[in-house]
């Protein structure tokens, strides 16, 4: 079946069959390999892409299903050289430790503080409680959140947000 | 893990799904959001011919109020009955039930129609069905039709739901009077399935109970109504006493087996703690609603 997926900005074509799911449209197909495959479960998070905003799991997704709609992955996150707001918190706050559940956790950090700029420490942990970090690096993840939010309220609309 | 090969519509109505699922309903089957149906699909536990996506259908989600009811559209997805500040006080039962499904991601994608129609003995939504004694809107090619919530679930994924037809919508009694429920779930960790849980709902009328609900999760070959400890509750005051003889009916009513979260003897206990401690609950917040 041929679907056009917007993915990052980009208009994106492919002829798939029905039963691809979308992380491996996006990994085999567009070659875009910041979404990750972990569980293949629905239960890790670590394919976890931004559906029209808000974030939802890959491999439980069809890549017809989304036929139309728009995508962000993690490589969507910097404007070329600069990083996101949520992506320099990572850096800032030692967010990661292998790596692996990292695009996922940005994506859904960035999608809360979209909706919620200013979240409490709860609201952070119950927005990432369908990620797993197999590191257990919670606590700077949570830390790289806020950091992120509080550069966001500092900068203003429009700026670029991130760097030293 | 992918699925085995399927044939895949996506209809531009409701009509037009309902006309392929005449044609082709015995080998077909509806998805929604998929949260429930891909998972099988991977797992090849499901080897369905064709796949009608129903999903993107327009006008099928959302509340809507009319003549004393709340009609909730089948594609409305769990994040937005988690997130809907617009619904009635009496029944906050179904927000704080949301809250308790699967992960944040899998509550944006996944909706309360097709979770209620995977008919899932683990899923939340059954049992708050069956406490809030739900009305299900079906329909055909053939017409239209209401499937009361107690006669939805014939057993472990099975509904009374025909193979042509489609849940479009569910209703539930909006009522005026003091009225309240809540949701107790034990789960180990966010997204895993119910250990237990207990959806109970409560109308008050001059200091008696005048109606009661109560679905219970993960304890039976489908949700089950307690519906002993449901009769025992009317007409009776909301006493401690009471609600500890309604906390016994329902536990002996549970029907769990050991399994890796718990045995049968523990799962029993806690369903009739649960009872006990929504109930008690419920009855508070009918009487705040009330004043």
């Amino acid at each position: 079946m041929k679907v056009s997926i917007k993915v990052n900005g980009a208009e994106r074509t492919g002829d798939v069959e029905p039963r691809v799911l979308l992380v491996d449209f996006l990994r085999s197909n567009l070659r875009q390999t910041g979404t990750h495959i972990g569980c293949d479960t629905t239960s890790c998070g670590a394919c976890t892409v931004l559906l029209d905003g808000e974030p939802v799991k890959s491999c439980t997704l069809l890549t017809v299903q989304v036929d139309g709609r728009s995508i962000t992955t993690v490589e969507g996150l910097a404007s070329g050289a600069t990083l996101s707001a949520v992506q320099a918190g990572f850096h800032e706050e030692h967010g990661l430790q292998c790596g692996f559940c990292t695009p996922g956790m940005m994506l859904v950090g960035t999608a809360l503080l979209e909706r919620n700029p200013d979240p409490t420490e709860d609201e952070i942990r119950w927005a990432i409680s369908g990620n797993i970090c197999r590191c257990t690096g919670y606590m700077n993840i949570v830390k790289a959140i806020q950091h992120a939010a509080k550069a966001k309220a500092a900068t203003p609309v429009g700026a670029a947000a991130g760097g030293e | 893990m992918f699925p085995a090969a399927f044939d895949y519509r996506a209809p531009a109505s409701l009509d037009e799904a309902l006309s392929v699922l005449a044609q082709q309903g015995d080998d077909a089957k509806v998805m929604a959001g998929g949260q429930s149906l891909i998972p099988l699909l991977k797992l090849r536990f499901a080897q369905p011919g064709l796949i009608v996506d129903i999903g993107r259908l327009r006008g099928m989600s959302g509340f809507a109020r009319s003549d004393g009811w709340l009609t909730i559209g089948a594609l409305t997805r769990h994040v937005d009955i988690e997130r809907s500040h617009d619904l009635p006080r009496q029944l906050s039962l179904l927000p704080e039930a949301a809250h308790w499904i699967a992960d944040p991601l899998v509550r944006n994608q996944g909706t309360i129609g097709g979770s209620i129609c995977h008919a899932d003995p683990q899923g939340d939504w059954g049992s708050v069905m069956l406490a809030l004694d739900a009305d299900f809107v079906a329909r055909s090619s053939r017409g239209e039709r209401v499937i009361h919530a107690a006669e939805f679930f014939q057993g472990p994924f099975t509904t009374s739901l025909g193979a042509d037809e489609i849940l479009t919508e569910i209703r539930v009694a909006a009522t005026t009077k003091p009225s309240a429920g809540a949701y107790n779930k034990l789960e180990r960790k966010v997204g895993d399935f119910a250990t237990v849980a207990v959806a109970v709902q409560v109308e008050l009328d001059g200091g008696k109970i005048s109606k009661a609900g109560i679905g219970l999760t993960s304890v039976g070959p489908t949700n089950l109504k307690a519906r002993q400890a449901e009769k025992a509750l009317i007409g009776k005051e909301p006493t401690d006493a009471n609600i500890a003889e309604a906390a016994k009916l329902a536990a002996q009513a549970a029907e769990p087996k050991d399994d890796v979260r718990g045995s049968a003897d523990f799962k029993k206990d806690v369903v009739r703690v649960f009872v006990q401690r929504g109930l008690k609950t419920a009855v508070a917040r009918a009487k705040e609603a009330k004043a």
